[in-house]
């Protein structure tokens, strides 16, 4: 299984290196670094199917950070939400695919996001709706870790903590870089975790490019009985190329002909 | 304005289990009825609008009506992005219900006054815009947003605003009332300028100049037609607004004339382009800012006695 993980994850990484490199978009860093976290939900976790991406019953998956729809994207079509000439049109003129995730520009696609620290509680609707209606389905939510710098992730976390929405899943892409540089500097985070539990979640961390590890930490959400669940993922940016890894300039930059095919290359994929 | 809204929503929730109510810490002795009798649907988001804008829209995504209340300025410009990119540009069945309108909160001071909300409000695509005249057209507007499409903005007072219509027939969202028919001005006026606006129609009347009133409770989508059919045969027209001059009322109805080929005396008559530095009651600062039923009369008559009569 963790083979077959690791070439999900792969394909889609070289997705991202082309869609990137032909539209000449941003974020591909940001892409890259959550990959590993989608390909766990999308080929494991998430109960939901892409024959009836509207069923009532799915498990719904809001990718706050929307900078990074081009790895939602790719991940969607690998799954069979949609044929894969669609990624093509990924910031492209005319195209389906916008540069941040936009809701039902493709089948799958639950929500609109672009602006960070929204995600979050458009989950706790959707957490509380689940409840009211009675229904299994679980809200995911996958925040970055700049954007808990926003004060309506608080807002948020204190409400779905007070109303003990255990049908509410966080996961943080915690990859220690923002837009300007380490968060560390910016606006330090940490105590990341400590923060949370604090706010009524219970938290565990893992490292988040182990795809079958974030499985297994996530099979057993909620992590605690009538608690928010939050997974902290530990990733580094630019994850998989080794000179995006952790380097700034790849929050902005696109890979020209030959980055493309020395990133091509070293993730085995030329 | 505030029972009228909470006891039609009573209502409606009664037959329909998808309408929620969310409130940001606001509606003392207006929302605790709801809060008894349907417990499961309504939500206090704390002192937290923005996350409580996020919280309508995921609910709305999962199918549900939601009523989101709080005063003006917090429920629509403290949580506004939320309200632009989480519900306007994904065209959500949220209705934000603002109370307070204009000076309603007169001697609070200008945090809790409303008076850029409409032209706030109105520049977002998808978004309807609503301030009733009176407690019937509060009934009818919120009566009406259970089946109406895409977001809504109701602007409401306070409480215990005058009724201006004993009964309204064929309320719509988008479309003006006649409330009195003239033969020389017309007087459009929205929200809780209404009442005013006929107490200057009368006043008026007694002084021999006949006009019009037609009560704009809907300002996006404007009413094009009322506009052209009723005003334009005026010899002038009149807005009247509890709101900034720029962007409210005045504003919509300007941009139908300018586009209707057509020359008419036309005057906005709303707050000026300040914020207000007296203190008072929402009656003493009417008062001030030109906005009395006195002052509108005269207004009126002296550009009808310079401009128009001849």
């Amino acid at each position: 299984m963790a083979k077959k993980y690791k070439a999900i994850a792969k394909g889609i990484r070289a997705k991202l290196i082309k869609m990137h490199a032909a539209s000449g978009a941003s974020h591909i860093a940001s892409s890259l670094s959550v990959t590993d976290i989608l390909v766990a939900l999308y080929f494991n976790i998430l109960k939901l199917s892409p024959g009836r991406p509207k069923d009532k019953n799915r498990d719904r998956l809001i990718l706050s950070k929307g900078h990074a729809a081009s790895a939602l994207f790719a991940c969607l079509a690998a799954r069979g939400f949609f044929p894969q000439e669609i990624l093509e049109e990924y910031c492209a003129d005319a195209g389906r695919l916008p540069g941040h995730a936009s809701i039902n520009c493709v089948p799958g696609l639950e929500v609109s996001t672009g602006s960070l620290g929204h995600g979050l509680s458009i989950g706790v609707g959707m957490a509380l709706a689940a409840k009211y209606d009675k229904s299994k389905y679980r809200v995911f939510v996958v925040l970055s870790d700049g954007e808990c710098q926003e004060g309506t992730i608080w807002e948020a976390a204190m409400f779905s903590g007070h109303h003990k929405l255990d049908n509410l899943i966080a996961i943080i892409d915690y990859n220690k870089m923002q837009a300007l540089g380490k968060s560390k500097e910016i606006l330090d985070l940490e105590p990341f975790a400590q923060k949370w539990r604090s706010f009524g979640w219970a938290v565990k961390e893992t490292d988040g490019h182990n795809i079958e590890g974030i499985i297994r930490v996530l099979k057993k959400s909620p992590f605690a009985k009538n608690k928010p669940s939050l997974l902290i993922c530990h990733t580094i940016k630019g994850k998989g190329v080794s000179f995006m890894e952790n380097k700034l300039l790849w929050h902005y930059k696109s890979p020209d002909r030959k980055q493309m095919q020395s990133a091509l290359g070293e993730i085995g994929c030329l | 304005m505030r029972s009228a809204f909470i006891n039609t929503l009573t209502r409606m929730a009664k037959r329909n289990p998808d309408i929620f109510l969310l409130t940001g810490d606001l509606g003392y002795s207006v929302i605790e009825g709801f809060q008894k009798e349907f417990r499961e649907r309504f939500f206090n988001a704390g002192v937290a609008e923005a996350n409580m804008a996020g919280i309508a829209a995921g609910l709305a995504l999962s199918g549900k009506t939601v009523f989101m209340y709080s005063i003006v300025p917090f429920v629509t410009m403290r949580c506004f992005e939320q309200v632009r990119n989480d519900i306007c540009i994904q065209n959500l069945k949220v209705r934000i219900i603002g109370a307070g309108g204009g000076l309603c909160y007169g001697s609070a001071g200008p945090t809790h006054h409303s008076i850029e909300d409409i032209s706030i409000m109105r520049s977002l695509p998808n978004m309807t815009v609503i301030c009733p005249g009176d407690p019937l057209e509060a009934e009818l507007a919120v009566r009406r947003s259970e089946n109406y499409p895409g977001p809504l903005y109701i602007r409401l007072g306070k409480s215990k605003e005058p009724a201006v219509h004993s009964c309204i027939q064929g309320f719509k969202i988008g479309k003006g009332i006649l409330v009195r028919k003239g033969r020389d001005i017309a007087i459009i006026a929205t929200g809780n300028m209404l009442h005013t606006a006929l107490q200057v129609s009368g006043g008026l009347c007694r002084k021999g100049i006949s006009a019009s009133l037609i009560s704009m409770h809907t300002v996006k989508p404007i009413d094009k037609e009322i506009i052209r059919s009723v005003a334009l045969k005026a010899k002038a027209i009149f807005t009247i607004e509890e709101h900034s001059i720029i962007g409210g009322l005045g504003s919509a109805v300007s941009e139908v004339l300018a586009e209707a080929n057509r020359k008419v005396y036309f005057r906005r008559i709303g707050l000026p382009d300040a914020y207000p530095k007296d203190i008072g009651s929402q009656e003493y600062l009417r008062s001030r800012l030109g906005l009395s039923v006195n002052d509108i009369e005269k207004r009126i008559l002296e550009a009808y006695r310079k401009r128009i009569k001849r």
